[in-house]
């Protein structure tokens, strides 16, 4: 059955609150997930006060200051610092989203910031996402053609190509695909929204010859037909995209090809 | 997450036993009975009100006539059909494990039919007045 209580090790204790910084101005504080799998200790979450004078308006700059001034062991990703990369991915204040997008002064305090949910934990904010890759990966996210190679490039026309918009800008940052229930309680059956909507990045590309062949391939009640439409991920999204239309569409074809 | 042997690959586990090529025909029925029930539903209350205040015989007569009865069967074939896909979709979701799966979507079925039958079975009595 589905476990709906955390396992026994995975429950969260309450951590320590780390020391304010001396002369700090205006603070907002912020619980933490932390778990060290060295440690042989049950996670825990830490209380930081950030001084807001010294520290830049988003979450991700939260959670670097902490880094260089209270605690240099807070484990989190990140990289572009503009929404482009996809790393910085965590919940804060109880949704999927990018920390280096979300503004501080936009979270109820304490800003809570756990990892992802549902995903196995590698240290603190970091989870480990080699199930949501393997995923992405098997959609095969690249042109499958039968068709000769042109001499100079495979043609789309305008209008073909902007039935792409919606889905060529996804950065695969796994909020959705972790935001979703289904996706919770079978991650390995299930494709999962962010997976889902790359196979439809795809299935929609005019110059794809294999259209078919990746239909055949999602055809399954459980790559496919675990969405029950919860919406979730298009609710976290943080590129404003929505992977439960996506979906939608890759029934409807699988739909269409039999009616 | 996984209860897999962690020696095989993020990839050989998402592939697992490939595509069913299934779940496309529960799909589309899952919204047919869906557009159907909304108009045999709006019938059924239709002859729940008619039955309001009458007498047995009045009520067996009125259950009895072959239109009642025919949308009767319908709701009771489209709602029972409905409801299989619809629990099995649940126990798809919850229940992980072989055997108990297996004995769900079982048990599942028979009670699907084991209730259909008997309401069936019920109107046409009242219709054939056997």
């Amino acid at each position: 059955m589905v476990e709906f209580t955390l396992p026994k090790n995975s429950k969260i204790t309450q951590g320590k609150t780390w020391p304010r910084a001396p002369k700090a101005g205006e603070e907002t504080e912020f619980h933490i997930y932390r778990w060290n799998p060295d440690d042989g200790q049950n996670p825990r979450v830490d209380a930081y006060y950030v001084d807001r004078h010294d520290c830049g308006p988003m979450v991700l700059d939260a959670l670097i200051w902490i880094k260089n001034n209270i605690d240099p062991t807070l484990t989190f990703r990140r990289s572009c610092r503009e929404g482009v990369c996809g790393s910085c991915a965590m919940n804060i204040d109880g949704t999927n989203t990018l920390a280096c997008t979300k503004a501080i002064d936009d979270n109820k305090a304490p800003v809570r910031i756990y990892p992802l949910p549902h995903q196995p934990v590698v240290k603190d904010l970091v989870p480990d996402l080699k199930n949501f890759y393997a995923q992405y990966a098997s959609i095969e996210p690249w042109l499958h053609t039968v068709t000769p190679t042109p001499e100079k490039e495979w043609r789309q026309s305008h209008e073909d190509r902007s039935k792409l918009d919606g889905m060529y800008e996804c950065i695969l940052c796994a909020c959705c695909s972790t935001s979703c229930p289904s996706y919770w309680w079978n991650s390995e059956r299930y494709l999962g929204p962010a997976a889902l909507l790359q196979a439809n990045r795809w299935v929609q590309d005019s110059r794809d010859e294999a259209t078919g062949e990746r239909l055949d391939g999602l055809e399954d009640p459980f790559r496919l037909y675990r969405c029950h439409t919860i919406l979730n991920c298009s609710k976290a999204c943080p590129k404003g995209l929505n992977p439960a239309k996506e979906i939608a569409t890759l029934k409807k074809a699988l739909v269409d090809r039999q009616l | 997450m996984s209860r897999a042997p962690q020696m095989r690959t993020p990839m050989r586990r998402v592939r697992g036993l490939g595509a069913a090529h299934s779940g496309t025909g529960h799909f589309w029925h899952q919204r047919v009975t869906s557009a159907a029930g909304v108009v045999l539903t709006i019938a059924l209350v239709v002859i729940a009100i008619s039955l309001l205040g009458r007498n047995h015989a009045a009520a067996v007569q009125i259950l009895g006539s072959s239109p009642v009865a025919v949308i009767m069967l319908l709701f009771i074939i489209n709602s029972a059909y409905h409801m299989w896909i619809g629990m099995q979709e649940i126990i798809l979701d919850y229940v992980h494990e072989d055997k108990l799966k297996l004995l769900a979507l079982m048990a599942n079925t028979f009670f699907v039919v084991a209730v259909a039958a008997a309401a069936c079975f019920a109107i046409l009595k009242l219709s054939f007045g056997v």
